[in-house]
């Protein structure tokens, strides 16, 4: 990877943000990007812009052979093979181009999801979990866009619950095939694929994945779901009956499909996350440009404060997007930089080292699904009547958001990662948790404290997201001293906390995004980011405060309640900032510049 | 064939300016690109080279920024790059430009020379034509189109109302090339991985010095055009009105 002396080097342990201040020098934010990245990026931008947009409605009325040929001209450019190693036909890069890559190609949905699947779940596991033959046999065509790849987990009764399927497979008795049986529901490419990488259950227990090319015998493709977004993209059931797969084929182990399922997912949500957030950039500068255009009362719409406010957000967010993806995918980078690509293990490491931040994967997939719905929402308001007719990119953008939500495991599905993960790794001890919360209590029952606030740059804004995170350690250590081992069964209040645990790393992130900025380029230059960091640490504080609330009232009574709602005021306390002022400054700043800027 | 092709940084075409706090140019912080006909004389040297073989080197004038637009053809291609890094460079006249690429390429044996028709900045569609005379090169403008001929090269320019030139010419030339004449390339990840170990040779303000005479150009103020309205109900016959609408057109508003 090619670092900048600027870009972080000391690897982080996943989900340390929630306890540890980190300095500006050990985050990666896209200021960070080199020379290398800005080149990918402009690649991904103007391939986007000039051979995808142009064509969107063909796509949208499902022309394959269409999409097959733009899918063969991004393998030309090697824009399907960011993630494959040299060796097998790849550019082999680092997780931060990849995530470049995801975020600007991100700006038709269709194919960004027809490509996103092929690159992503359709190759990956054989990067990660193929033999050399599977990997000589497939990677080279996977790349070059010969063959295009798709990945089936989901059945019709087993979607979240995906390692209950009811697909089997039974070995040959002439040891040579497994015979495959049962049926796959909503798989992206279906249509179109050569290579489906496949799970199914040998002898009906052991859960176990298989690479199955379109043309073995039993293998058939179900219709075209008729579907409310991303209609550019193919999802269609697949049909296997005693299909035929040679043994070579078996991908992984028997019975550790779900080590694939799993980590191929969690890669899945940060390169998610990274295309939520060129949706979203996409769908801003296409508001901001009709806000600009559209007259009412005798003036430009983006004139009136109700609109800047929305613009504002939408700009506002994308700013935390990008400082959460990028920071995610930065601590990525060091981390596999540690691994020793020759060792005996390699792989194994490379996965243990992404799997390192299945949390942040997780945030990023959750929090970048629900910014874009609101982003797009807000789209559609400011197109007026415009935004619900389909001449206009508005309606399609709102309905391309939504599966955002529901694929890659469903937004319930990832809060619960989330806060189960952490608590799994404070119960071994992996990361000091308790110990933070156990110091936290004291410190709160000790009474208020005088001048623990921090100094330097954005002082105030460190000072609050310090706060949240006493605030989400303090409602964590209520729940789980109330309801130990079973706070898992509560969703409820897994999912609040799991609500103020993103709201912790949005809000940092974006904090030091702009604090890194101030640093570098001084305070005229990041006036903006500021601002944006500002009236996200406003919004986030809010959720924070409502969710921890809501945990509170749950689980204390009385005195214990009052008592908790006390700690939980004073740890909430602040300032409020003029978000009036700061939004109309963002919304002036963009709208100046007709797109999204961040300085 | 070796080409050599030079590429200049200009503002994007549609990035709002606002006026330095002198009023004499535009601010540093708007966001850059490759000037326009510079992207195409690089598509139409990495075609040549496709087609003959040889070396296509980049150069640029300009500050430590402008090595971008080096970075971006060497992933598109290009083999080589010369950076002539300092701020100085922007706002120098075309004859000093000229004179110092002439100067930073005296130990190079190139056959081409291209250059883009005309900067999007300043726009004086000079500095090849110039650099050709610094030379002793013939150059020729406007270029739509390159062949090899016996003993040289035959082009095609533009010229006005749809006419066009075929010119033959002996080698070395320069050539000053117009936009949209190919179809321009995207840089691969590949590419862009190469860049980086492609070489980047640096060559300061100093080491060309000897060959500058001081910078004819001097920008007294810029400013943006005031929006004015004028209204003027013409008088008279529908021919006459219809006669003085035509000269006003041609004349005043010059649209015809
Ligand atoms: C356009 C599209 C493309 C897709 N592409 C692919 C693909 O390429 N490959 C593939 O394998 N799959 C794919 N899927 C399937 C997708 O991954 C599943 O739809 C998703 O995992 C949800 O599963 P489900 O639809 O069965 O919903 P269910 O699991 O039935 O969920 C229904 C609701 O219940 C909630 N829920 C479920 N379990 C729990 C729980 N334990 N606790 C709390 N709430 C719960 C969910 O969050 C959801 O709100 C795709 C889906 C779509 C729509
Ligand atoms: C399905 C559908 C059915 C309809 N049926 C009818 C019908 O039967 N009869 C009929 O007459 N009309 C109908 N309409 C039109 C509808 O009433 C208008 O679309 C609506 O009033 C908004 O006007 P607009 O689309 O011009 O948006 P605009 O007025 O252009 O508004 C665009 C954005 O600017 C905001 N905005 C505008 N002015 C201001 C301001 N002063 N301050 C702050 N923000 C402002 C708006 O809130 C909106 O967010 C229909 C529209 C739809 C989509």
């Amino acid at each position: 990877m090619a670092t900048t002396t600027a870009a972080p080097k000391a690897k982080i342990p996943g989900g340390s943000f929630l306890l540890q201040e980190r300095p500006t020098s050990e985050v990666f934010t896209p200021e960070d990007f080199d020379e290398q990245h800005r080149l990918i990026a402009q690649t991904a931008d103007d391939f986007a812009t000039n051979e995808v947009l142009p064509v969107a409605d063909r796509l949208e009325h499902k022309d394959w052979a269409l999409t097959r040929e733009l899918l063969k001209k991004t393998a030309d450019l090697g824009l399907t093979s960011v993630d494959i190693p040299e060796e097998y036909g790849g550019a082999e890069m680092d997780k931060v181009s990849s995530c470049i890559l995801a975020d600007h190609m991100a700006k038709y949905a269709g194919f960004a999801v027809s490509w996103g699947g092929h690159t992503g779940i359709g190759t990956l596991p054989i990067v990660f979990f193929g033999t050399e033959a599977q990997k000589k046999k497939y990677l080279p065509r996977l790349a070059n866009g010969e063959m295009i790849g798709a990945y089936a987990l989901s059945e019709a009764s087993a979607g979240s619950d995906a390692l209950n399927c009811r697909a089997r497979a039974q070995l040959s008795p002439d040891g040579k095939h497994y015979v495959l049986n049962g049926e796959k529901m909503w798989i992206t490419n279906a249509g179109f694929a050569d290579l489906f990488t496949v799970f199914a259950k040998v002898d009906g227990e052991k859960f176990t994945a298989f690479l199955v090319e379109r043309t073995f015998p039993g293998f058939a493709i179900g219709a075209e779901e008729h579907k409310m977004g991303i209609r550019g993209s193919s999802t269609c059931p697949l049909i296997l009956n005693d299909c035929h797969v040679p043994v070579e084929n078996l991908l992984g182990e028997i019975g550790k499909g779900h080590v694939i399922a799993f980590n191929i997912l969690n890669i899945g949500r940060y390169k998610l996350g990274a295309m939520c957030v060129g949706g979203a950039r996409t769908s801003l500068d296409n508001a901001i440009s009709y806000a600009k255009q559209r007259k009412a009362f005798g003036k430009s719409i983006a004139e009136f404060g109700l609109i800047q406010e929305k613009l504002a957000d939408m700009a506002t967010e994308i700013f935390v997007g990008e400082s959460i993806v990028y920071r995610t995918v930065g601590m990525m980078d060091v981390a596999l930089g540690e691994v020793d690509k020759a060792g005996a293990n390699a792989l194994g490491e490379v996965r243990k080292a992404i799997e390192e931040y299945a949390v942040e994967c997780s945030v990023l997939k959750v929090w970048g699904s629900e910014m874009l719905d609101h982003v797009v929402d807000e789209m559609v308001q400011i197109y007026g009547g415009y935004g619900f007719v389909e001449e206009y990119p508005a309606e399609r953008a709102y309905r391309d958001a939504r599966v955002n939500r529901i694929f890659e495991g469903t937004n319930e599905i990832n809060r619960l990662i989330i806060t189960g993960w952490l608590l799994k790794r404070a119960m071994t001890g992996q990361l000091p948790l308790l110990p933070a919360i156990k110091k936290l209590m004291d410190e709160v029952l000790a009474g208020p404290s005088l001048g623990d606030g921090l100094e330097g740059p954005l002082a105030a804004e460190r000072t609050l997201v310090a706060n949240a995170k006493k605030l989400a350690l303090f409602a964590a250590g209520a729940a789980s001293q109330k309801y130990m081992q079973a706070l898992v069964d509560q969703q409820e209040i897994m999912g609040a906390l799991a609500d103020m645990i993103m709201e912790v790393y949005a809000m940092e992130s974006a904090v030091l995004r702009a604090q890194k900025m101030l640093e570098r380029n001084g305070e005229a230059a990041s006036g903006l980011a500021v601002a944006m960091a500002q009236v996200y640490l406003a919004h986030g504080m809010e959720k924070i405060e409502a969710a921890g609330r809501k945990v509170i009232a749950a689980i204390a009574e009385g005195d214990m309640l009052r008592t908790q709602m006390a700690i939980l005021r004073r740890l909430g306390k602040h300032e409020p900032v003029n978000t009036v002022a700061l939004r109309r400054q963002i919304a002036n700043r963009v709208i100046e510049s007709g797109k999204y800027v961040t300085a | 064939m070796k080409i050599l092709v030079c590429m200049k940084q200009v503002p994007q075409k549609d990035a709002p300016l606002k006026l330095n706090e002198s009023g004499t140019w535009i601010r540093e912080d708007v966001s850059y690109e490759v000037n326009e006909p510079d992207a195409y004389a690089l598509e139409e040297a990495l075609r040549q080279k496709e087609k003959h073989g040889g070396e296509v080197v980049v150069i640029t004038a300009g500050p430590a920024r402008s090595q971008q637009v080096l970075r971006e053809a060497l992933a598109k291609g290009a083999d080589r790059a010369i950076h002539l890094e300092d701020p100085a460079f922007v706002g120098l006249d075309a004859i000093n430009t000229a004179r110092a690429f002439a100067a930073a390429i005296k130990d190079e044996k190139f056959d081409l020379i291209f250059t883009g028709l005309q900067s999007d900045d300043y726009g004086y569609a000079q500095t090849g034509v110039i650099l050709a005379e610094l030379l002793g090169w013939p150059h020729a403008t406007i270029i739509m189109q390159i062949e090899k001929a016996d003993g040289g090269i035959r082009v095609k320019r533009e010229l006005e109302a749809g006419y066009f030139q075929f010119v033959d010419m002996p080698l070395p030339a320069v050539l000053t090339i117009q936009s949209g004449i190919n179809k321009l390339r995207y840089a691969t990840l590949i590419g862009i991985k190469q860049a980086k170990n492609k070489p980047l040779r640096k060559v300061a303000l100093a080491e060309v010095q000897d060959a500058l005479s001081p910078n004819l150009l001097k920008l007294e103020r810029l400013y943006v055009p005031q929006k004015t309205k004028n209204t003027e109900v013409l008088q008279g016959s529908a021919g006459e009105i219809a006669k003085k609408l035509t000269e006003k057109l041609r004349n005043e508003v010059r649209v015809l």
